[in-house]
């Protein structure tokens, strides 16, 4: 037969007659497709699919020859087939046959109304589970004062070094640098006034209040709350929860509390070494560019910056890592799907960390200005 | 005019034909042996299983068969062409032409049922969207799953549901070749026989030639025209799951007149009376 290697196609022929041939298979069927769906179609009358001509057959290209049909008998024509082969008849009765199901639509359908109404439930439900976690860790808090032995020392110890000594290197870097940025921004800006020695002010007041707790806080939220995330989350998928949860331990307790302990008490340190290294990037721009010596510099910082600057820097620290520890942990705790999910939760924690952190230490400003702190 | 033994695609092969040739094949991790000389052929049209106990290397033959990993020595063979050859690009066409239902399902988390057995049709057809998406509600459809699933993710479905999807994503392509990894572990017994029950129908009706690993003896009797046993590397029995029973090899005899391999077998000696 010399049709064996032909493609598939379709004509329609003196308008009643549609001539089908060709491997009527899912690779090659899509051209037949494309013609099929353009096709003008006789209003009335018979029309006759001749089917001879089809040499390869599989459900794809039972799927297209029994939309056409129906296509056509919906227009009105009186449709016959001729020249299928047995074995091909059989599987347009098997889709046939699934039909109903197949045309379903199945795809939810929601008015505007509906579909705000379903998010504002669902935000209102992440604002109660939001909370009722909370709730849920500061009673366990709570017991944990009363009972200090059921601390979970060893996860607290491993969480400290993890997420405290091991961010040293970065967490010293970054903020030295921006010391030197500071000043190198300060001292165009003081040497038109010659008021160069203000350097110090500008350079302590800024990091130690602000700016080192800030970065420290933001830094430590992309590093440690979303591995927060990523490994509770983890853990939640592959059921290990569930498994903690079995032998009467609470999930909270084990995994959550440490590391917020943890994390309480290394942010407030590693924001005291970060003022170190700040202040430290900035004398050394002050000596180069502003020609303070470090001596000059250092007995001014003892006048201009008092005390209050350094622990109000140093006392949102807990709180920055609170706020961190929690959102990534409760993250963690809301993955339910896959690997996917994982994802974007881990996402999630680290942007709604910064944008908790920042919103509380715009709240610090205001009220600290009105105490006249 | 029924005739169930016809191919349904019309392609130059004739029932009978080997689909996959494994000559000689050798396998080695390190210093642990796998497999030591293994030769088995697999001819169209046939229901062929791959038995063996834990460790035996069953699933590492077939993840070189389907191209995964590559043995170390020997060669195998799919559809004529080294399967060595499925790595690379113009290995395409080949790919097209196989089916494989993983053990665990591997569904694709992100994507909901209907997308998850629509991929293979998006990248390897130029279909337009309408008609993917018919043929995915055919397809799911087939393997008894209930339409609203369909906009479900695998994180939503059961156990026996994502092995259904799993194998509607496998019989997507209408493949010549259905692999097949453990297809009833972990499911009820129940649903294990559903499964078995819905393999044969789909087989009788797509007409595929299936390759499978399995140590369910419920499903070995019910489904395999022939089965290879494997165990220290070897092939140590292959033929009819009668035939195997006779066998001499001390392993293959333990496999199936242990009190399980026993119980299966009047079981479907029971089934095949009752039928008649």
């Amino acid at each position: 037969m010399d049709d064996r290697k032909q493609q598939a196609a379709v004509a329609l022929m003196e308008g009643r007659t549609l001539r089908c041939r060709g491997a009527w298979t899912l690779p090659e069927v899509a051209p037949v497709e494309r013609v099929l769906r353009g096709m003008v179609w006789p209003s009335t009358g018979s029309l006759r699919f001749e089917t001879s001509g089809i040499h390869a057959f599989d459900t794809g290209g039972a799927v297209v020859l029994h939309r056409a049909l129906t296509e056509a008998r919906r227009r009105g024509c009186e449709v016959t087939i001729e020249g299928l082969r047995s074995e091909y008849a059989q599987l347009i009765s098997l889709v046939a046959s699934n039909w109903g199901a197949v045309a379903a639509d199945v795809t939810p359908q929601r008015n505007g109304i509906e579909r705000l109404n379903a998010s504002i439930r669902n935000r209102l439900a992440h604002i109660v589970q939001g909370l009722a976690f909370m709730g849920e860790s500061s009673s366990a808090l709570l017991r944990l004062f009363v009972a200090p032995a059921r601390i979970r020392w060893r996860t607290c110890l491993n969480s400290l070094r993890v997420d405290g000594v091991n961010a040293l290197p970065i967490t010293g870097l970054l903020t030295f640098l921006i010391g030197v940025v500071i000043a190198y921004q300060g001292a165009e800006q003081l040497r038109k006034f010659g008021t160069n020695i203000f350097i110090v002010d500008l350079v302590g007041i800024s990091l130690l209040r602000e700016i080192a707790p800030l970065i420290v806080a933001i830094l430590i939220a992309g590093r440690s709350g979303s591995a927060y995330a990523a490994q509770i989350g983890t853990m939640k998928v592959t059921e290990e929860l569930d498994a903690v949860k079995t032998f009467g331990l609470s999930p909270i307790e084990l995994l959550v509390l440490p590391r917020v302990l943890a994390l309480i008490v290394a942010l407030p340190l590693l924001t005291a070494y970060a003022d170190v290294l700040g202040v430290f990037g900035g004398m050394l721009i002050a000596s180069n560019q502003l020609n303070v010596s470090f001596a000059a510099f250092l007995s001014r910082f003892d006048e201009a910056v008092a005390l209050r600057h350094f622990l109000i820097g140093i006392g949102k620290a807990p709180f920055f890592a609170a706020i961190i520890a929690l959102v990534g942990c409760y993250q963690g705790l809301q993955i339910r799907g896959g690997v996917d999910d994982v994802g974007r939760h881990t996402t999630i924690s680290v942007v709604q960390s910064i944008f908790l952190v920042i919103i509380f230490d715009a709240i610090c400003s205001i009220l600290l200005n009105w105490w006249d702190l | 005019m029924m005739n169930d033994s016809l191919p349904m695609v019309a392609t130059t092969d004739q029932p009978g034909l080997p689909v996959i040739e494994v000559s000689h094949v050798s396998t080695r991790f390190g210093r642990a042996v796998v497999h030591n000389d293994v030769s088995l052929t697999v001819v169209r049209g046939e229901v062929f299983a791959i038995a063996g106990g834990n460790g035996s290397g069953k699933s590492t033959l077939l993840r070189e068969i389907v191209g995964l990993l590559t043995p170390t020595a020997g060669l195998i063979r799919l559809f004529g062409t080294d399967s060595r050859e499925l790595e690379e690009s113009d290995g395409r066409p080949l790919h097209r032409r196989f089916g494989v239902m993983f053990q665990g399902g591997a569904l694709f988390s992100s994507m909901t049922l209907a997308e998850n057995v629509a991929v293979p049709l998006r990248e390897h057809t130029h279909l337009s969207p309408g008609i993917i998406r018919d043929i995915v509600a055919l397809k799911i459809a087939l393997v008894g799953l209930p339409q609203d699933s369909a906009v479900k993710y695998p994180s939503e479905l059961s156990g026996g549901m994502r092995r259904r999807a799993a194998l509607a994503r496998a019989i997507v392509m209408d493949p010549e070749l259905l692999f097949l990894d453990e297809p009833t572990a972990g499911l009820d017994p129940m649903i294990a026989d559903g499964f078995d029950e819905l393999l044969l129908h789909l087989k009788r009706l797509l007409g595929f030639t299936v390759v499978m690993v399995t140590h369910d003896l419920d499903t070995l009797w019910r489904l395999a025209d022939r089965v290879a046993v494997l165990g220290n590397g070897r092939v140590l029995g292959m033929g009819t799951m009668e035939d195997l029973t006779h066998s001499n090899d001390p392993v293959v005899r333990e496999y199936f007149h242990g009190p399980r391999g026993r119980a299966a077998r009047l079981q479907y000696a029971g089934t095949v009376l009752h039928q008649e």
